[in-house]
């Protein structure tokens, strides 16, 4: 600020990623939250839960898992990268993770929007006639669904960051804490959805 | 130490930086000028939430419809609650006095995240804002209660999803306050300064950031769902949909059971900081106070079940939550013992801080051990939903959290602000607030044990005289905050300057200059000892 005190602001990458983890804790209850309310649920109407498990399409759902977790893959490669000094490769690792996660995203719209083509969405008139677990379960399935986009679409907007930040040399082997934040985030990301995909498609 | 009085140094207050005026204010991410501008709102929206609560009492003053209607007074019972809990006691003493004192108390120049203080500080000024807003857009201000119990907070017209959106971002900006003050105390103490060497507010504040960061996400995805049940029904609350109403009094009180220990333990720690300061004497059971913090940490998030003993759960999960709840009694008594112990052989100097200290003993006790009646399964349903709950909470967070922040801001304001307030004065109001919330809470325990409802705008004759009591008890406490907030903004005017130390006080703030400079301390401490040592020799160690 001024010139002779100047107001320093503290660097420490162990504070860094000791704050992101504690963060991370607090998404996992975020997102316990909800997991609580499917056990509830799952608990009440088991055979309502199998019936509409059953109409998801596994299909997509594995390929998103499958991008998912490749994507996990390139992002931590890309920090092994950058601690190489490798700076383009870093580059290159982090853009397929975007890619990936767009295709995540491209998925996750077509399989909606299938839903609704049947006018399945919550307060839909066909929701409201169905057996009360199956309109349960759908009120959770896009909850949670939905809720697990947002944060892969923030987890994008973080990962485009990186990907600029690289390209200038901002980020490097000296200082890479964003990345490894990012990282961590998207690895949350990813687990998450190891946690949603088996409760939500291979229930049935 | 290095800047001592009459050297020359620029305080906080005036240092001048890359912006001026206003904005240097806005942008600073000073740890004390951020604690100071919540102060500043705080303080106004506790002033507005008063008068909320004036207006409720002068309506009580005679049976019937006196100067509102009921549908107002919903309103204005909600927005007084939605005001004081989320925007007051919530967040206060630890964004105020945590933010400011934090730091100085471990020996560092700032909080680990300075940044994400202030974007704490903006979402919770968002959250604040919005809050208020939502009195005025859409169809009325939200008349649910401050706990948005469903089915009502569904099917109510008023406009709650505005009201659950300000709770939610209220939460976000908590969680990151919980973060940064806990990763603060793990990497910027000074150097020597184990966690058992550590003064016993940063302590508190410690486990309270533990209790944000753990409890809060579960009442913001409450929240999502009351938001998405009344755009979308998506039926997890709503019976005829196959949900379950008592499932969101479950998750609300996950969160909002533990939150009352994120309002109380600040206020513990800011009184166990002057007990020792005017006894001039160490702190009784130093390691004793430390624990029980964490205890009550971890003990109180395990107590949610007791808000809903009459609402149908098993008999079993009854015994167990009821148990919890005088375990939970356990710790909190320990620290009176400690503080009790702590004067005992003392020098007291009966000063304005000890004297808000002490009132803040008695009135917590009364709360805590009227809670021990609600924690009982018997007597619970008696008193349960009933005046009694009112003044038991009362006297818990008014009495016990804002007397100590009361006594926070008279121990620390000469050091926040370099002036010395009117001493006598002080002493004056506490005595008018004292009475007044005597006279304004005891009389609800009593129509409350006989049967008054709470959130009634009307009552059965046999309560007038409580009623009454209670609202003359009102205006004698107002009268005394508005001497206090006067006797305060005196100061700031035209105040004496206070010296570094007027208290002889020995935690590292009163080693600094009154108002402290930019950055706190210009050569790092070393600690050598535990915290509190009014030394019988200089040269012991």
């Amino acid at each position: 600020m001024s010139d002779h005190a100047v107001h320093s602001e503290h660097y420490d990458r162990e504070a860094g990623k000791l704050g992101m983890w504690i963060f991370l804790f607090t998404e996992l209850f975020l997102f316990g939250g909800l997991f609580l309310v499917y056990a509830v649920f799952r608990a009440t109407y088991s055979a309502d839960f199998h019936e509409a498990a059953s109409e998801l399409n596994t299909f997509i759902g594995t390929l998103n898992t499958v991008f998912l977790l490749t994507s996990s893959m390139t992002v931590a490669m890309s920090i092994t990268a950058i601690q190489k000094n490798n700076r383009t490769l870093a580059f290159m690792l982090i853009l397929i993770t975007l890619i990936l996660a767009g295709l995540f995203m491209v998925d996750k719209y077509i399989e909606w929007s299938h839903e609704f083509a049947y006018k399945v969405y919550p307060g839909s008139e066909v929701l409201k006639n169905m057996p009360r677990g199956e309109l349960l379960f759908f009120g959770l399935y896009f909850m949670m669904t939905g809720l697990h986009a947002l944060h892969v679409f923030i987890g994008m907007i973080l990962l485009t960051i990186n990907l600029v930040k690289v390209k200038k040399g901002i980020i490097h082997r000296e200082n890479y804490l964003l990345l490894e934040n990012s990282g961590l985030y998207w690895h949350l990301v990813d687990l998450i959805w190891i946690f949603l995909f088996p409760l939500l498609y291979l229930v049935s | 130490m290095a800047n001592q009085e009459g050297d020359h140094y620029i305080s906080y207050l005036d240092q001048q930086g890359k912006y001026r005026g206003l904005l240097a204010w806005l942008l600073s991410t000073d740890h004390k000028r951020i604690g100071l501008m919540y102060f500043y709102v705080i303080a106004t929206f506790f002033f507005i939430a008063v008068s909320l609560g004036l207006l409720m009492r002068t309506e009580l003053i005679a049976p019937g419809e006196t100067i509102m209607s009921p549908q107002t007074y919903n309103g204005l019972f909600t927005v007084h609650g939605i005001i004081m809990i989320f925007i007051i006691v919530i967040p206060g003493l630890s964004v105020v006095f945590g933010n400011f004192f934090l730091p100085i108390l471990i020996g560092a120049k700032d909080v680990a995240f300075p940044k994400l203080n202030l974007l704490s500080f903006y979402l919770f000024l968002l959250g604040a804002i919005m809050a208020v807003l939502s009195q005025f857009l859409g169809d009325g201000p939200p008349d649910t209660g401050w706990s948005f119990y469903v089915p009502y907070s569904v099917e109510s017209s008023t406009n709650v999803i505005f009201a659950l959106t300000a709770a939610f971002i209220l939460g976000f900006s908590s969680i990151l306050t919980g973060i940064n003050f806990i990763v603060t105390i793990h990497r910027m103490r000074a150097p020597g300064m184990t966690f058992m060497r550590m003064p016993l507010f940063p302590w508190s504040i410690y486990a309270t950031a533990w209790i944000q960061v753990l409890a809060t996400p579960i009442i913001g995805i409450t929240l999502l769902m009351v938001v998405a049940e009344r755009a979308f029904s998506i039926g997890f609350f709503d019976p005829a949909l196959g949900g379950d109403p008592i499932l969101f009094q479950h998750l609300f009180w996950i969160y909002s059971h533990p939150a009352v220990y994120i309002m109380i333990l600040p206020a513990m720690g800011v009184v166990t900081e002057i007990f020792p300061t005017f006894s001039q004497k160490p702190v009784f059971g130093y390691t004793a106070i430390a624990i029980s913090s964490l205890t009550i940490a971890f003990i109180g998030y395990f107590v949610w079940g007791h808000h809903m003993f009459t609402s149908g759960t098993s008999y079993f999960s009854r015994l167990f939550f009821s148990l919890l709840t005088f375990l939970v009694a356990v710790p909190s008594a320990i620290k009176v013992f400690n503080w009790v112990a702590t004067m005992y052989g003392g020098s007291i100097d009966l000063k304005p801080p000890l004297l808000y200290a002490v009132g803040f003993i008695f009135l917590f006790m009364i709360g805590g051990l009227t809670g021990l009646i609600q924690g009982a399964l018997a007597t619970n349903i008696q008193v349960h939903d009933t005046a009694f709950v009112v003044a038991h909470f009362h006297y818990i967070i008014f009495g016990g959290m804002g007397f100590a922040a009361f006594a926070g801001i008279h121990y620390w304001y000469p050091k926040m602000f370099g002036k010395m307030y009117n001493i006598r004065f002080a002493n004056i109001a506490w005595v008018v607030i004292f009475t007044g919330f005597n006279l304004f809470y005891f009389p609800q325990l009593v129509i409350g044990m006989q049967g008054m409802p709470r959130r009634y705008f009307d009552y059965l004759p046999q309560f007038k005289t409580g009623q009454v009591l209670s609202t003359i008890g009102s205006y004698i406490l107002v009268t005394g905050l508005l001497m206090m907030l006067i006797n305060l903004l005196a100061t700031r005017k035209k105040g004496k300057t206070a010296p570094a130390n007027p208290w002889k006080g020995v935690t590292l703030e009163w080693q600094i200059p009154s108002p402290p400079p930019l950055e706190n301390f210009d050569i790092i401490p070393e600690i050598k000892r535990r915290p509190y040592f009014f030394g019988e020799s200089k040269n012991e160690k």
